[in-house]
């Protein structure tokens, strides 16, 4: 498929594997581009279906919980409308979370920390 | 004229019972059975003459392997490489899932909610173990945000742990949902073509033409999204913070 006058020499094809190298081996811990990726992941339709989806599981999965944990206890009807509201407020955080391009994972408090660092080192990064 | 989910029916090829248990070999199976033999079959033809200069095949593979890979290496990091047979496997399975279904007369397994929260449970089971055996207890500590007085603590807890336990419903509901309202569009437009005769059916099979097009895009995002999810659920249990 290459043609012989495009064939790389050897400096550049070292040039590539260090590139390569370089890659393989940085970002230990969740690399410096991954949100951006993620964020685009989506697309309009895809961050839309997310948020509808992610508000209706939770308020189920506080549901759900609310009725087991009342038969276990005996206590219909209060563990459910706890667990009810509980979810709904999940399913809100959740939603927050999405827009915001913060991680999808649990803790929004640390998720918050997390994006202010990662931002803060990107400014430094440019400024210095 | 069939219903619009009349697609999506199990219907048993084989018949197998054992036990007063329906283990019958379904359409279902079938596809799945496909969709784990072609990639198997296809990285066997394409791994067999391994050249440093790739052949077509071996480009695909190597293409779909970095892919992968850089996904796993953005977002979880290093560490996560070790977890890149199981991601890739997934994202291979589900993607096949969803273009098989965009074959006429095929089925879409990942159409079945049994199918997409089998997987979405098996993760979020692997996922939590994962950060019990790295953490310990102090796994627990997520539920909890970082700087958060104290006092907040019996609302935040609950809700913390509502939106992890959440987390297999969403993943697998997603992919469900989009899958199965897709295939119901597609055969609702298709099914005013028909209704509406040559004159009156050229608008639909235009519309139709489209969002076929876009299930296409539909298919692929959504094996990509459950993907990248996996990731990222995965370097929360590796890296909390």
């Amino acid at each position: 498929m290459t043609r012989p006058d495009e064939t790389p020499g050897p400096d550049e094809i070292a040039a590539r594997l260090a590139k390569v190298r370089a890659r393989d081996n940085a970002g230990t811990t969740a690399g410096a581009d991954g949100p951006q990726g993620r964020g685009q992941a989506g697309s309009g339709l895809g961050i839309g279906m997310r948020i509808s989806i992610e508000l209706v599981t939770t308020v189920a999965v506080g549901g759900a919980l609310g009725y087991g944990l009342d038969v276990w206890w005996g206590s219909a009807p209060a563990a459910m409308v706890v667990c009810l509201l509980f979810g709904g407020a999940a399913g809100v955080s959740n939603a927050y979370r999405v827009v915001k391009g913060l991680d999808d994972s649990v803790g929004l408090g640390g998720a918050i920390a997390r994006k202010e660092t990662k931002e803060g080192n990107k400014s430094r990064g440019q400024s210095g | 004229m069939a219903s619009p989910v009349e697609q999506f029916t199990i219907k048993p090829l084989v018949p197998i019972h054992v036990a007063g248990i329906d283990l019958s070999f379904t359409n279902s199976s079938l596809m799945m059975v496909a969709a784990v033999l072609l990639p198997a079959t296809f990285f066997w033809f394409a791994t067999a003459r391994r050249t440093v200069v790739p052949g077509r095949l071996q480009s695909v593979a190597e293409i779909l392997y970095e892919f992968i890979a850089n996904m796993i290496r953005d977002n979880v990091g290093k560490e996560g490489m070790k977890y890149f047979p199981y991601i890739f496997t997934l994202f291979v399975f589900v993607f096949l899932g969803n273009m098989i279904g965009m074959l006429p007369y095929s089925f879409t397994f990942t159409s079945h909610i049994a199918v997409t929260a089998a997987l979405a449970v098996a993760i979020f089971i692997v996922v939590t173990i994962i950060g019990f055996a790295k953490h310990g207890t102090h796994y627990l500590r997520m539920f909890f945000p970082h700087g958060a007085p104290l006092a907040t603590a019996p609302i935040l807890i609950p809700i913390e742990l509502i939106s992890y336990l959440s987390r297999p419903f969403s993943l697998s509901v997603r992919l469900f949902a989009n899958m199965t309202v897709g295939h119901i569009m597609l055969k609702v437009l298709a099914g005013f073509v028909v209704a509406l005769g040559i004159v009156g059916g050229l608008m639909p099979f235009a519309v139709v033409l489209g969002i076929t097009v876009l299930e296409f895009f539909i298919a692929a995002l959504q094996a990509y999204v459950f993907t990248i999810l996996t990731c990222i659920y995965l370097n929360d249990a590796l890296n909390m913070h």
